[in-house]
């Protein structure tokens, strides 16, 4: 790629995209992956693209609307599964389903064109306004600064939340704030990546980094380096093949978590356990 | 003097249409070791879920340590208690290893928006030397067997400095030997430190000699309570589990 396409404004903030989404989606993808919360991401990023729908068919800020559809979807999902009267994962793919609903649902009633409510389906680093990288912005150094901030108590509730409650930590607070976290995030980088796609920069670095390393800190460091390595090569693929920004990034982050898995360590301790286990 | 520390009233705790405690009434005084027993539902569990306040009363009082338990105190209290939990399921990969495990004891005493210090990683060190697992320290939480997971468990649970030691079935699940082990140390940590300690258990056998008082749980009421010596018989025992007085009548003998 030449040096003269970092001159024009767009790339220069699609790079920066690049940057605070591969840092922030990665650092609440440790805790959602370490929490076992996949499936309640997904549903929060199905939620925030129904909300951002809405808001583009009732003329308001698409974010607006993600951002108070995330949350509420949070604010469901954590009591639902929490009292236990349903199992999680009916629960979740209950508030999903009506997530995803609505969310062709407010397409079908949109008049008109809908090419922009087709591009929150794909995301597209490359029209990212100022506006869009500052929100962006402040949501990366909030995200990364709570982290640090609460890191001990994260890591309690991620150690076992029955024992961070039983030691005296207010558990069900760090929870909850982990959920409008992951929300939140979804919400600042809709625009870039896409509501579809957003879930695959979440989810698969931080599962990269689950591969490689026993240190919770070292896994933080590793999985923000593959996300933004994700943004930036996949923001690189796009330009150079033509291929859809969001859809590149994404791909690009899934080829860094097969890597990561061959080459796990963990796998071959796996391997030496079963051989020893079969001996 | 009052040396009271745990005091309930007329407790009684639902879960939907189950009720979990009926009316359970208890004292129990400082540095006392409590041994519980009990079928399967009989509310054990819950009467300790009730004292570290995370089960909910519907009906009676709860105090611990000079305190009415409620909504807001509850946190508070929880960090003068150390609770220990029947081994539970760790994804093997977890980033977590033993020392950072037990470091989570101190993070309720130590509040938000502050470190663990030097002293305290050391305090971490002793305890995990005093439970025999400081060769495991640097192991990573979900690499521990079911006796290592409980031993990190009571390091967790006295670095925490506790007032009362609640152990909730800590010998279940795991092999005779560790099982041993982990009723050896409950003892030793009673005689060097004096807790105020209750004990739920299905190993009879198993029992620490220390045991001050016995309480038989059946259908979440106490059903009975007193000396072991008293209580540990084949009649009762047969009473309290519905079982065939041949049946209980091996054990019974060993715990007297």
């Amino acid at each position: 790629m030449g040096t003269s396409i970092l001159q024009y404004q767009f790339m220069q903030n699609a790079i920066l995209a690049g940057l605070c989404g591969g840092i922030t989606c990665s650092v609440v993808g440790v805790f959602v992956v370490t929490m076992h919360l996949s499936f309640i991401g997904v549903c929060i990023a199905h939620a925030a693209f129904a909300g951002a729908l809405l808001g583009l068919w009732l003329g308001f800020n698409p974010l607006i609307g993600a951002l108070l559809f995330s949350l509420a979807s949070a604010a469901i999902i954590g009591p639902m599964t929490d009292r236990g009267e349903l199992n999680p994962d009916t629960s979740i793919g209950i508030v999903f389903s009506l997530m995803l609903g609505l969310a062709f649902l407010f397409m079908g009633l949109m008049p008109g064109a809908r090419s922009e409510a087709l591009s929150l389906f794909w995301g597209s680093i490359l029209t990212v306004t100022r506006q869009d990288l500052i929100f962006l912005a402040v949501t990366t150094a909030a995200i990364v600064g709570l982290a640090v901030i609460f890191y001990k108590e994260i890591q309690a509730v991620i150690c076992h939340r029955e024992v961070a409650l039983a030691v005296g930590i207010p558990a069900t607070v760090v929870f909850y704030g982990l959920l409008f976290s992951t929300g939140v995030t979804i919400t600042a980088s809709l625009q870039s990546i896409g509501g579809l796609l957003i879930y695959g920069l979440i989810l698969n670095p931080a599962a990269a980094a689950y591969q490689l390393t026993y240190s919770l800190k070292r896994m933080l460091l590793i999985a923000i380096a593959f996300g933004i390595i994700s943004c930036w090569a996949g923001l690189a693929a796009s330009y150079l093949l033509d291929t859809p920004s969001g859809a590149s990034i994404v791909i690009t982050s899934s080829i860094i978590f097969g890597l990561a898995t061959a080459f796990s360590p963990k796998r071959k301790v796996k391997r030496w356990r079963q051989v020893r286990l079969a001996g | 003097m009052d040396n009271t520390v745990i005091k309930i009233q007329d407790a009684v705790v639902s879960y939907r249409e189950d009720v979990a405690l009926q009316g359970v009434s208890l004292e129990v005084r400082k540095g006392e070791f409590i041994g519980i027993i009990g079928p399967n539902g009989a509310g054990k569990t819950t009467l300790l879920t009730v004292l570290n306040g995370l089960g909910k009363l519907i009906h009676g009082q709860a105090w611990v340590l000079g305190s009415q338990l409620n909504g807001r105190n509850s946190i508070n209290l929880r960090k003068c208690i150390g609770y220990v939990a029947q081994v539970q399921n760790v994804d093997p990969r977890l980033p977590i290893n033993v020392r950072e495990t037990v470091m989570v004891g101190c993070y309720g005493r130590l509040g938000l928006f502050r470190w663990p210090t030097r002293a305290q990683w050391e305090a971490v060190d002793n305890v995990l030397e005093m439970v025999g697992m400081a060769h495991l320290s640097r192991r990573p939480i979900g690499h521990l067997s079911g006796g290592e997971y409980q031993k990190a468990a009571i390091a967790r649970a006295l670095v925490q400095q506790p007032e009362i030691f609640l152990l909730d079935e800590p010998t279940a699940s795991i092999d005779p030997k560790a099982q041993r082990e982990i009723m050896s140390l409950i003892q030793l940590i009673h005689k060097e430190y004096h807790m105020t300690t209750l004990l739920v258990t299905h190993d009879l056998k198993q029992l620490p000699p220390m045991c001050h008082r016995l309480i038989l749980m059946k259908e979440g009421k106490i059903w009975k309570q007193g000396s072991p010596e008293s209580m540990l018989r084949a009649d009762v025992l047969s009473q309290l589990y519905e079982a065939p007085l041949a049946a209980t009548n091996e054990i019974a003998p060993l715990c007297s």
